[in-house]
């Protein structure tokens, strides 16, 4: 579990300051993979290299399984930064050492006994699928190898949480998916608590649980992905659901609607059944205007934009509110102008 | 004028003496990357961009290390002179020269080392602090280990300026292939020894050189720019 309580930052270089985190609260609950999404310059990193305890924050408290991390000092830092793995932004693997040599660092640094530390090794370069690699110095290997291979070394020493920084910029999509799918198995394989600063979409939709989005040093939104897609106005939401096309719809197909909705379905059971079920239950003709259907981790979420025309109508739409539908009636008027 | 030296004769001039620059450049290095390498990570750690910044150690140690490293290497011979004596008894000889020769490389290294160690990527230094490392760990596995082909080098420019400091401070305390070339050809109106020596002098830093390339290859791991 990772807490992060009224986190404040603020630098000051030649007589201007910017606060790169700015009253920062969130929370990471155990064995869950959070995401932190924002613009370049909105902090994020700064928020890793504070949890990750390389900066000292001005104010605020740092949690990681209770003990707050910000005071502490000599060894009982260095034994805090071991229960925490950090896979940096960039490129950060010795470049004079083998993949093994790289993973075996926290290890030395923990001071575990030779024999133990090889097994470890080879273990970890399995979990990541480079148990081939292990002679091999990075120089030598890809991106997403060696990214991989800094993800082994941050889960060595077997912390609690796992803070990854940008693990997928500049890496193709298919590159992209290898580091994430062990970032996954980190999680359910070890257990781990994941933070992942990211500025990629796709990483959220892929592997988070929870999300926060930073704005100017600021938490603008946070928590479950799965809340916020249904929250109205989520940018989250609007980000990773499908394009309902509003005004076009609106114009098309409005006019000939008893009520037009969005409807946004989260899960198997909703997102197979619930449409065509209202439909028949009440009686009502129910046309699908736009939006579509994707996918949050394992979880098929949909958003649509539904026409419905029949007499019970308004019935339907309070059945599927009823099975956890969430319905957000679209201001029409009558005649088919938006109101 | 005098007859020319025959080579046999040459030969047992030369030989000794490349023997004595040898040991006056090797020991002297020795001396120079036991003390300047501690007091250049010193150096580097104490610096704004090291691990525990300590600004006014930092300036004091690199005041001591420029001054000294700025005191023409005659100058520091002279001076040292009267040291020299006091610690081996007497000021001639090969052995004798290289107190004032130590004396030039420890800083001439830590300088090296230090400039050495501040190329080496913050971001790799950082992942090892989160792993939990200690100081004396980074030195030892990042900061060294990271910079060793910089290192090797900084050893092979050290012999290389050593090779012309020995060749001063022979001429002066007597021994090496300075000494040689100076007082038997030289003074001595022999050309031809002069000339040996002066190639022999070449052929021991080229030679110095060439091994550490070798070395500086065979250590380093990443990996070089190809042009196929
Ligand atoms: N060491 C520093 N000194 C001065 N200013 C800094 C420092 N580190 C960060 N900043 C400033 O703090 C703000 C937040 O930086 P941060 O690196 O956290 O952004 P980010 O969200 O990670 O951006 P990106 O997506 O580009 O990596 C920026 O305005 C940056 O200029
Ligand atoms: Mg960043």
């Amino acid at each position: 579990m990772i807490t992060v309580e009224n986190l404040t930052k603020t630098f000051t270089q030649s007589n201007t300051s910017v606060a790169a985190l700015d009253d920062v609260s969130l929370q990471v609950p155990d064995g869950s993979v959070c995401g932190v999404v924002g613009t370049s310059g909105a902090g994020k990193s700064t928020l890793a290299r504070c949890i990750a305890l390389l900066e000292k924050p001005d104010s605020g408290a740092i949690r990681v399984d209770g003990t707050d991390l910000v005071s502490l000092e000599g060894s009982k830092l260095r034994a805090a930064r071991r229960r925490i793995g950090v896979v940096p932004q960039g490129d950060s693997l010795l470049r004079q050492r083998t993949a093994a040599g790289n993973v075996a660092l926290p290890l030395e640094s923990a001071k575990v006994p030779a024999a133990q530390r090889r097994s470890r090794v080879a273990e970890l370069l399995d979990l990541v699928g480079l148990a081939d690699k292990s002679s091999v110095y990075p120089d030598h290997l890809s991106g997403g190898q060696r990214q991989r291979v800094a993800v082994a070394r941050a889960l060595a020493a077997k912390p609690s949480v796992l803070l990854a920084d940008e693990p997928t910029s500049a890496l193709d999509p298919g590159t992209t998916d290898s580091v994430l799918t062990v970032l996954e198995r980190a999680r359910s394989e070890l257990g781990v608590t994941v933070l992942v600063v990211t500025h990629d979409m796709a990483v959220v939709r892929r592997i988070a649980d929870d999300v926060a989005v930073l704005e100017e040093g600021r938490v603008v939104e946070h928590g479950k992905v799965l809340d916020l897609v249904s929250e109205p106005g989520s940018r989250i939401g609007s980000t990773l659901l499908p394009e309902t096309d509003q005004a076009s719809t609106l114009q098309l197909d409005s006019g000939g609607h008893d009520v037009v909705a969005e409807v946004v379905l989260v899960g198997f059971a909703a997102v197979g059944a619930l449409l065509p079920e209202a439909s028949s239950r009440f009686g009502v003709e129910l046309s699908i205007l736009g939006g579509g259907l994707t996918r949050l981790g394992d979880t098929p979420v949909a958003k649509f934009r539904v026409g419905l025309s029949g007499e019970r109508s308004e019935s339907a739409l309070k059945w599927m509110i009823e099975r956890d539908a969430h319905v957000r009636r679209a201001p029409v008027s009558v005649d088919g102008v938006a109101a | 004028m005098s007859d020319v030296t025959p080579w046999s004769e040459v030969l047992e001039l030369v030989r000794p003496a490349t023997v004595e620059t040898l040991y006056m450049v090797l020991m002297s290095t020795l001396v120079g990357v036991v003390g300047g390498l501690p007091l250049g990570v010193w150096l580097h750690m104490t610096s704004h961009v090291g691990l525990t910044p300590k600004p006014l150690v930092h300036r004091v140690l690199g005041a001591v290390v420029d001054v000294t490293r700025s005191i023409p290497f005659v100058v520091l011979l002279v001076v040292v002179g009267s040291l020299t004596r006091l610690l081996m008894g007497q000021a001639f000889g090969s052995s004798a020269a290289i107190v004032p020769l130590a004396i030039a490389a420890v800083p001439f290294f830590a300088r090296l080392t230090s400039n050495a160690l501040r190329e080496v990527d913050s971001a790799i230094v950082e992942a090892a602090v989160t792993t939990g490392a200690g100081k004396f760990r980074i030195v030892w596995t990042v900061l060294l280990s990271e910079a060793r082909a910089a290192l090797v080098g900084a050893v092979g420019v050290t012999m290389l300026a050593l090779i012309g400091y020995a060749a001063m401070a022979g001429a002066i305390a007597g021994g090496g292939l300075g000494a040689t070339a100076i007082l038997d050809g030289y003074n001595a109106y022999d050309d031809r020894v002069l000339y040996v020596s002066v190639v022999l002098l070449g052929i021991l830093a080229w030679g110095m050189q060439l091994l550490t390339d070798w070395v500086t290859k065979l250590v380093d791991r990443r990996r070089a720019a190809t042009n196929v």
